[in-house]
């Protein structure tokens, strides 16, 4: 073994490492609890990996690494899949060339997401193998196995994890290199990769043969696995529900799944056969379940109480009772609050003073929501503040819809905020609107990632810089402001007063840095800076250098902060 | 739950440096050759918010989450998550509170999360210096003697308590 000692990793580092041991030529992603430590894992480790401005392109750009022959990972948070889903399905169909890993991390019990969607439905809906792993040896071996069963059966491959298997620590030993990939190179390949429906529909048979040939080779696949023990009780489970089991249950006969699509429909009717009472156990929705009971195998689901959350050893052992008593509430703890001196306070200050009916977005700025300010009203997903705030404006009574802002944050805005833009642009309500982009220089909640806003690439070297408040006068908002809400409160108060009572588009950008990144950003900036002047790095061709980040108040178009 | 495993559950709130304690005493069980997970929620980069992190070790760990009432240590660095930890001890199982340390014994109170691990070592069958090498593995050299002194610290207040009269 090239490396046997042992170390203790989180799952998102075990993937992180598996990706360089085998070569992977490109991790991209987008930030998202619990899935952004595996590309910074992976840039640590020598890897290249950069940030997209949102999923669906890192998907995309993970497709064209994987159409040249090369081993692409691509990383997201659950609810990022969503985001990614009109490639990935699309994907399925066309097949790689190379290897494409899609990580989905999904986060049941939210711990910290807006919602718990179970992605293994993407799976089926797709029809692309998924690779489920239980501890950080597991999230390592599988992901060397899904590069390979990639480039074996030429599909993209899901590996599905979930938030104790991503944050969670545990022994890993890493293994030989596999073989590398052959050299990138373009293989043209028509019919292949363009999707019209003439080529899409043999695309289609074509899929759904691959998954066939992976549904025969997981009925042998050692990551499938029987536990003999007590023959009188049965589980089928996979993840981390596997290891609840396995502490829960000490003496359960266990078919433990490595992949839970396609599922190895022979070897489980098998295992449930043997037993007398099979029980299916699994977190999210009944999948599993479901697809047992659809393949006619008799099989027991779990109580409902038990789809809500996460499960841990006692739940398991509730469930495998059939207890659906209701459960004792979990511990509730301090909520999160904005650091006490968040350059947000004077924003949602000012926004619960002029009563301001917010259509919010997701984010740090988030906690606005809570007391004191109570300053939002809705979050749905990422860049929604745009398009609910737009909807909002069409429909009330005047007073009312002149009271509604758009609230975003700056990643938010360059992840999902620029179509809200030119809908807005497009489809102007009939009193105007306000959109508000709170841009404090970095993607604080998911602990200080750059984006393309902050002209930073992931490992905070220089690179081309997308302004926020260049491409909203480029879509034409006729109204763009920029100033600092800290450095000039009562600024930004009056700008905000005079821009809700005209009747016209308006889209401010309140710019300061987040006081837990400014440090570091005033780090990099100066050696990006030193970089620029020296003019040796590709990036200083790119546009310009960034603005000062809190340049005076209202330094905007026009009439700016004003008074 | 298979005896032979320990388990602790450290708590607190955001920036006391629960993690970095949990992650000091993986280490630990690491470095003793000991099977060892640990399982946490992190996510928001706020401070404030409570924090609370699971770490079991011993022969062989399966779940990384501490079942329900089975901690045997809950170590917790602020003394208003006392109260919302409190049931995820065992009965009989140890709990090291911010007070077992008493103000003063630290020259910077940002320390108390190693102070608290030199209190739990006390109760463990580990080596110190496997406690004290991974101590400073994992932070920065600057900050090894402040960390050294508070761990003694922490050992030193459960040495007092047990020559109590009880
Ligand atoms: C589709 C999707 N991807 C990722 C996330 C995770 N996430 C939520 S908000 C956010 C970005 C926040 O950055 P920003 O808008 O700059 O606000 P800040 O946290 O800095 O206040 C991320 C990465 C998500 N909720 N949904
Ligand atoms: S991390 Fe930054 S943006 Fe988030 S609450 Fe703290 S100061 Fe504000």
């Amino acid at each position: 073994m090239n490396h046997p000692e042992r170390i203790l990793a989180s799952g998102d580092e075990a993937v992180a490492l598996a990706a360089r041991d085998a070569g992977v030529a490109l991790g991209t992603g987008y930030p998202g609890t619990p899935s952004t430590e595996i590309l910074e894992a992976f840039d640590a480790a020598g890897g290249k990996a950069q940030w997209a401005p949102n999923e669906k392109v890192a998907l995309e750009v993970g497709l064209g690494v994987a159409f040249a022959g090369a081993r692409a990972l691509v990383t997201m948070k659950h609810v990022g899949l969503n985001v990614a889903a009109d490639p990935l399905f699309t994907a399925a169909y066309t097949g790689v060339d190379g290897a494409l890993v899609v990580v989905s991390a999904d986060d049941p019990g939210m711990a910290s997401s807006q919602n718990e969607q179970d992605n293994r439905r993407y799976a089926v809906a797709a029809g692309l193998p998924a690779l489920e792993p239980s501890d950080s040896q597991e999230a390592y071996d599988f992901t060397l196995e899904a590069i390979a069963l990639s480039e074996r059966f030429k599909l993209p491959v899901l590996l599905r994890m979930t938030t104790r298997v991503c944050h969670g620590k545990s022994i890993l030993q890493r293994r030989p290199a596999p073989p590398a990939s052959a050299p990138a190179r373009f293989r043209r390949d028509i019919a292949g990769r363009v999707m019209i429906p003439a080529y899409a529909r043999p695309a289609h048979r074509r899929l759904r043969e691959k998954l066939a040939a992976v549904a025969e080779w997981c009925e042998t696949a050692p990551l499938n696995r029987v536990e003999r023990g007590d023959p009188r009780l049965g589980v089928v489970t996979a993840g981390i529900s596997y290891l609840h089991v396995r502490e829960a249950a000490p003496d359960a006969s266990v078919f433990k799944l490595g992949a839970v699509h396609p599922l190895p429909l022979a070897r489980l009717r098998a295992f449930a056969e043997s037993v007398d009472r099979c029980v299916v156990v699994e977190e999210g929705d009944p999948c599993l379940f479901e697809a047992l009971r659809a393949a006619g195998i008799a099989v027991e689901g779990r109580p409902e109480p038990f789809r809500f959350g996460e499960l841990n050893v006692g739940r398991v052992r509730r469930l495998l009772a059939g207890d659906a008593s209701p459960e004792p509430a979990p511990p509730r703890g301090k909520a999160p609050e904005l650091c006490p001196a968040c350059p947000y306070h004077p924003v949602y200050g000012t926004l619960q003073k002029l009563d301001c009916i917010v259509a919010g977005d997701i984010g740090c700025y988030s906690l606005g929501v809570l007391p004191p300010y109570q300053a939002m009203d809705t979050l749905v997903d990422m860049g929604a503040a745009l398009g609910v705030g737009l909807g909002l404006r069409h429909v009330l009574p005047e007073a009312e819809a002149r009271r509604v802002v758009s609230v975003i944050g700056d990643s938010t805005f360059v992840h999902s905020g620029l179509t809200g833009v030119a809908e807005m642009v497009y489809n102007p309500p009939p009193t105007g609107h306000v959109v508000l982009v709170l841009d404090n220089g970095t993607t604080a909640m998911t602990g200080q990632q750059e984006h393309p806003g902050t002209g930073r690439t992931l490992d905070h070297e220089p690179t081309g810089r997308l302004s926020i408040e260049g491409v909203a006068r480029a879509m034409g908002v006729p109204q763009v402001d920029v100033l600092d809400p800290v450095e000039d409160p009562a600024g930004f108060e009056a700008l905000l007063r005079k821009r809700l009572a005209e009747t016209a588009l308006s889209l401010i950008v309140a710019r300061r840095p987040c006081i837990l990144a400014a440090p570091d950003i005033r780090k990099w900036e100066k050696a990006a800076d030193e970089k620029r002047a020296l003019g040796g790095c590709a990036a200083a061709c790119l546009g310009s250098a960034p603005e000062p980040l809190s340049p005076r108040g209202g330094e905007g178009q026009g009439e700016g902060a004003a008074q | 739950m298979k005896p032979n495993v320990t388990n602790v559950i450290i708590a607190g709130l955001g920036g006391q440096g629960v993690i970095k304690a949990s992650d000091i005493l993986a280490e630990v069980a690491l470095r003793a050759g000991l099977d060892v997970k640990k399982a946490e929620v992190h996510g928001m980069s706020q401070r404030g918010g409570s924090v609370s992190t699971d770490v079991r070790f011993g022969e062989e760990v399966l779940s990384p989450m501490v079942p329900p009432g089975e901690a045997d240590f809950l170590v917790v660095l602020a003394a208003s998550e006392v109260e919302v930890n409190r049931p995820s001890l065992k009965p009989g199982g140890v709990l090291l509170a911010p007070d077992l340390v008493p103000e003063g014994a630290l020259a910077n109170r940002r320390s108390l999360n190693v102070a608290l691990l030199g209190a739990l070592s006390a109760h463990l069958d580990v080596p110190e210096t496997l406690f004290l090498d991974a101590v400073r593995a994992s932070l920065p050299e600057r900050l090894h003697a402040v960390n050294e002194a508070a761990f003694a610290a922490g050992r030193a207040a459960v040495a007092a308590v047990r020559a109590r009269p009880a």
